[in-house]
């Protein structure tokens, strides 16, 4: 009896959404363990909310321009549809006015809101490990010192079904990351401590700079977690270096003081910020005080590296030589000349804090060649801060070179001076001419 | 006519945002004031304006002139005597006008000079050493009111902020052995180590050795290895690109307003900076003794009213002489009578200049330049460094080698009697391009009674306004000055053992002739002295006449030196923004009794 025993599919089915909808419904609204909340107009929690709120960069999705700060707004692409980051100003009807101390928590460490579960975007991955009294701090920062504002939430473009939240939640019980505040590890003197504290939790570092897997998730959320951890992924059009000391393309040769100077200013010895990582130094890591910023550098730098055996990079001098006979005949050498050695010039050092040096950069010599080649294409502007008010743009090239061109000199910045970056090939290039309009 | 919309008063306006208009527009938001900086031309910076490869563009950029003022919508007239009847300059030759945010700060060629002490005292030092009637009476030269030891920290300051390449030749009152043996003693050694000399500039050091002559790098605001200045400002390196004057920088080493300076106003609250705003008139009130603002005219067309305490004239030397007069701020100067002060004492600068053309083997490669970085001068024949009892003349001029580039159209160096055109002028140029170097004389002009500024009575720009209207021509006094030093420079050229050489030079007779590039050190017309009748502006900067009134540039010259003025009158707005700081905006009034 056919009639039957669809009737009895189609109802197992129906019956098992329902259950997976309710069990998320409930999962959702028992999510996080509440804890109290002392609830003072401390001007000192409030100030420390204020630094921690920068740390984990909050404006960067929740800030626009044009808007009010933390009212939201900012479109997020994904596969089906664009989401938008929401209010959290303490405005009652549109931001978070209305959330408990607990609300919060679970906002921001259980990755759960309103009923339901939100979207990964928001880095509740990362910002699980927030210390208590951090959690109170910034609660207090978002309560009493930023203005509310009557900006209403906008829904995101994701059709239904697929707009539907509670896949989320089972997402989050498999891959997010189990709420515990932060433990020091052992064996990890102060400065890793707090360094390792930032770089996991509220810096939120991996979100970019962690390969994910097949549903999105980070494959190592700390050290402990997995090898990958920091090893550098793909975001948007470029490729986010690996934060670890492991050979070509890593950090291996940034001294903590570079490295602490870097996050402060955008700039130092080595290279420049350039694309997203732009923005986080502009609006939060450029706030870091001294020693945080230290302890940060000191616990990446500690990071045990996958090829302890990976050589320090060597400056090869053969390529400026040849460059300064007039010997241009290697694949790319021209091209380089007469677009790139003006201001990276032929020994591939360019100008300390000015232009970055290609010889020895990690960007370059990065096993991905997104972000070389999309800056060819597009060029890059260094970020602006106090300490760096003088701004400067490479130009793009995509309208002058062609993709053989393009190809061409990437190879040529990857192989020369004693770069070991791997070949670049004309389907890459090619993939990321469109990808970067 | 309709009356100008009134907009919100500021504390000060800015007319002009070139150097001097950053230099101020730095000076009063450090104090605290609101200020508004409007500039008649576009919003400008490297990126994107200058950038790589695209500047590198000769015709768009060194001929047809897309930095500079539109000579369509505003221009001057210019008339050799009183007799003539002036007529509009219509296309860019004798100088060149800078448009735009940066003004002529972004195209210049970077020689950022001091001047010598006696340059500053020009007339007594003449009086004292030769007598009081060896200066023509035809001259109206005269001192500056303030002397080189008082602007020498601010020649210092504004050398740190561009990063100046060279090396001193006086410091602190020791000379040294390298450097310019002529100059006024420096507090400090250059910020940055001069670039070395590019090959003609190497051949003209060692000849001008070999006669006696002290031959040094030109200073430079070209700035020789990345460098941080005193306001936190990183400055790129110059690489001898030979795409200096006229060009906007691609490597962020030509000091410009943008490089400099401006990028710590950019996200200044205090500051609000207006582009496409044409200033018109400076209004004052019925007292006729204080400036109230100005009236300028939007991208729009409109006219609108920006009220302000404090009206700061930094528009460049024409055009802050023009404004003046637009707006019956003092008296104009009448050649006729000799009354009045503003349009007097316009001065300019008379240049020559030797062609040394070599044979095969001298790679010159004039490609490799920069405006100012890789050159070498002598300044023997300059000012008076050398003793005139005997010459005939006043003044002189500096000597140097080296071009600041190759470009095709114009920096294609040839006899003068090969063909203009067609096959031999190709043979030519195949011949002579990467073999000849120029060696340039760049010399004093003095200021006289008939060489002046006014408003023209016929021509009018783009808005009906009277253009400003130049009376000028050389005087006897020059062509001897430009006639000896040629003859210096020449013997220079001859130890440098060319093929052939040819000179090119003004004689009497040859009049000032619009066509052929000189300079752009157009001087005076809002000249600086010690009371009203003798100067438009006090030892501030301050105008007598309206006391919350200042102007800026090299208007404020009673004559002209020989070398660059840009040094010069940085030094004079760095001297008035301390007293701005230090008096008057804690009490405002005339800063110098009259």
């Amino acid at each position: 009896m056919k009639g039957k025993r669809l009737l009895i599919w189609v109802g197992t089915a129906v019956t098992a959404l329902v259950a997976a909808m309710g069990i998320s419904f409930i999962g959702d609204e028992f999510a996080g363990k509440n804890a109290p909340f002392v609830s003072e107009r401390n001007a000192t929690l409030i100030a420390r909310g204020a630094y921690l709120a920068k740390l984990g960069d909050c404006a960067a999705c929740h800030s626009i321009p044009g808007r009010p700060p933390f009212s939201g707004g900012l479109s997020m692409g994904t596969p089906i549809g664009a989401i938008y980051s929401t209010n959290i100003t303490p405005d009652a009807a549109d931001g978070i006015g209305r959330f408990t101390f607990a609300d919060f928590d679970k906002a921001l460490r259980y990755g759960v809101a309103d009923g339901h579960t939100l979207y990964p975007a928001m880095p509740f991955t990362s910002y699980y490990n927030t210390k208590p009294e951090d959690v109170q701090a910034l609660y207090a920062y978002f309560n009493y010192a930023v203005e509310p504002a009557r900006v209403p939430n906008r829904a995101s473009d994701i059709p239904f079904p697929l707009s539907m939240r509670w896949p989320l939640t089972y997402w989050r019980w498999l891959f997010g990351s189990k709420p515990v505040p932060f433990k020091a590890p052992a064996g990890f003197d102060t400065a890793q401590v707090q360094g390792a504290y930032f770089v996991d939790g509220l810096g939120h570092c991996g979100e970019c700079h962690t390969p994910r897997n097949a549903f999105m998730q980070l494959t190592a959320v700390n050290r402990a977690d997995g090898p990958q951890y920091l090893t550098g992924a793909i975001i948007e059009s470029y490729f986010a270096p690996s934060l670890r000391s492991d050979g070509a393309g890593s950090l291996r040769d940034w001294s903590e003081d570079e490295l602490a100077q870097f996050l402060r200013t955008g700039a130092n010895s080595s290279g420049i910020a350039f694309g997203s990582m732009s923005d986080v130094i502009i609006h939060s890591t450029q706030y870091l005080s001294e020693a945080d910023a230290r302890s940060t550098a000191h616990y990446l730098k500690s990071l045990d590296s996958q090829d302890r055996n990976g050589q320090s990079f060597a400056y090869d001098p053969s390529s400026d030589k040849a460059l300064k006979r007039g010997d241009a005949n290697s694949e790319g050498a021209l091209v380089y000349l007469d677009n790139c050695a003006a201001c990276h010039r032929p020994d591939g050092r360019g100008y300390e804090r000015v232009f970055p040096a290609l010889a020895g950069n990690p960007v370059v010599e990065a096993r991905s060649p997104e972000s070389v080649v999309s800056i060819i294409f597009r060029g890059s502007t260094t970020p602006r801060t106090p300490q760096t008010p003088a701004q400067f743009t490479m130009p793009g090239f995509d309208w002058r070179l062609s993709d053989i061109q393009v190809m061409q000199v990437a190879n040529f910045v990857r192989s020369n001076w004693g770069n070991r970056g791997p070949q670049v090939t004309l389907d890459d290039v090619a993939r990321l001419r469109t990808k970067s309009h | 006519m309709t009356t100008p919309r009134r907009l919100k008063p500021a504390d000060a306006v800015i007319i002009g945002y070139g150097w001097t208009g950053a230099i101020l527009a730095k000076t009063l938001t450090d104090a605290g004031l609101h200020v508004v900086a409007l500039e008649r031309g576009p919003a400008r910076d490297t990126s994107p304006d200058f950038e790589y490869p695209r500047i590198a563009d000769e015709l768009r950029y060194g001929i047809r002139g897309e930095l500079w003022q539109p000579l369509a919508s505003e221009t001057v007239t210019v008339r050799h005597t009183l007799n003539d009847t002036a007529v509009p300059y219509r296309k860019y030759g004798s100088f060149v006008l800078g448009n735009g945010v940066g003004g002529a700060g972004v195209h210049w060629n970077g020689m950022l000079w001091r001047a010598s002490p006696e340059d500053l005292r020009f007339r007594s030092h003449i009086e004292q050493r030769y007598g009081k009637h060896f200066i023509p009476a035809e001259m109206t030269i005269q001192d500056y009111p303030v002397s080189y030891e008082e602007l020498e920290p601010h020649f210092d300051h504004f050398e740190n902020v561009c990063g100046v390449s060279g090396v001193a030749g006086n410091l602190r009152g020791t000379l040294r052995p390298v450097g310019n043996p002529f100059e006024g003693p420096r507090s400090n050694e250059f910020p940055t180590p001069p670039l070395p000399a590019i090959y003609a500039a190497q051949l003209f050091e060692k000849a001008s050795a070999e006669l006696g002559y002290r031959s040094f790098p030109i200073p430079s605001a070209n700035s020789s290895v990345a460098f941080t200045n005193p306001y936190g400002v990183r400055l790129g390196p110059c690489n001898l690109c030979g795409y200096c004057e006229r060009f906007g920088c691609f490597l962020y080493s030509k000091a410009s307003p943008q490089t400099a300076i401006l990028p710590i106003l950019a996200e200044r609250p205090n500051l609000e900076v207006r582009t496409s705003a044409y200033v018109i008139r400076i209004l004052q009130d019925s007292s006729k003794k204080r400036a109230t603002g100005v009236v300028y005219i939007d991208e729009n067309g409109q006219e609108l009213e920006q009220p302000a305490d404090l009206v700061v004239l930094s528009a460049f030397q024409m055009h802050n002489v023009r404004l003046l007069l637009l707006s019956a701020i003092g008296t104009p100067y009448d050649p006729s009578t000799g009354n009045g002060v503003v349009g007097k004492n316009y001065a300019y600068q008379m240049c020559g200049g030797t062609a040394a053309f070599f044979g095969d083997d001298v790679p010159i490669n004039p490609f490799i330049g920069a405006g100012a970085a890789g050159l070498r001068v002598i300044d023997e024949f300059n000012s008076d460094h050398y003793d005139h009892s005997k010459v005939g003349f006043i003044g002189g001029a500096m000597i140097y080698a080296g071009g600041t580039g190759g470009r095709p159209i114009e920096q294609m160096l040839l006899p003068p009697t090969v063909p203009q055109w067609g096959r031999g002028w190709k043979a030519a140029v195949r011949k002579h391009y990467r073999h000849s170097a120029p060696v340039t004389l760049q010399g004093t002009v003095m200021s006289y009674k008939d060489r002046y500024l006014s408003l023209d009575p016929t021509y009018k720009d783009k808005y009906g306004i009277p253009l400003l209207r130049i009376t000028f021509d050389w005087h006897d006094n020059e062509y001897r000055m430009a006639a000896y030093t040629a003859s210096k420079m020449e013997e220079i050229v001859r130890q440098m053992k060319p093929e052939s050489q040819a000179t090119l030079l003004m004689k009497p007779g040859n009049h000032y002739d619009v066509r052929i590039y000189q300079s752009t050190h157009t001087t005076g017309g809002a000249i600086i002295g010690t009371n009203p009748e003798n100067s438009v502006i006090n030892r501030y900067s301050q105008s007598w006449h309206l006391p919350n009134l200042f102007i800026y540039g090299a208007s404020a010259f009673p004559q002209n030196i020989g070398y660059n003025p840009t040094g010069l009158l940085a030094a004079l707005a760095y001297f008035s923004a301390d007293k701005l700081k230090s008096s008057y905006l804690k009490s405002p009034g005339p800063l110098v009794s009259s």
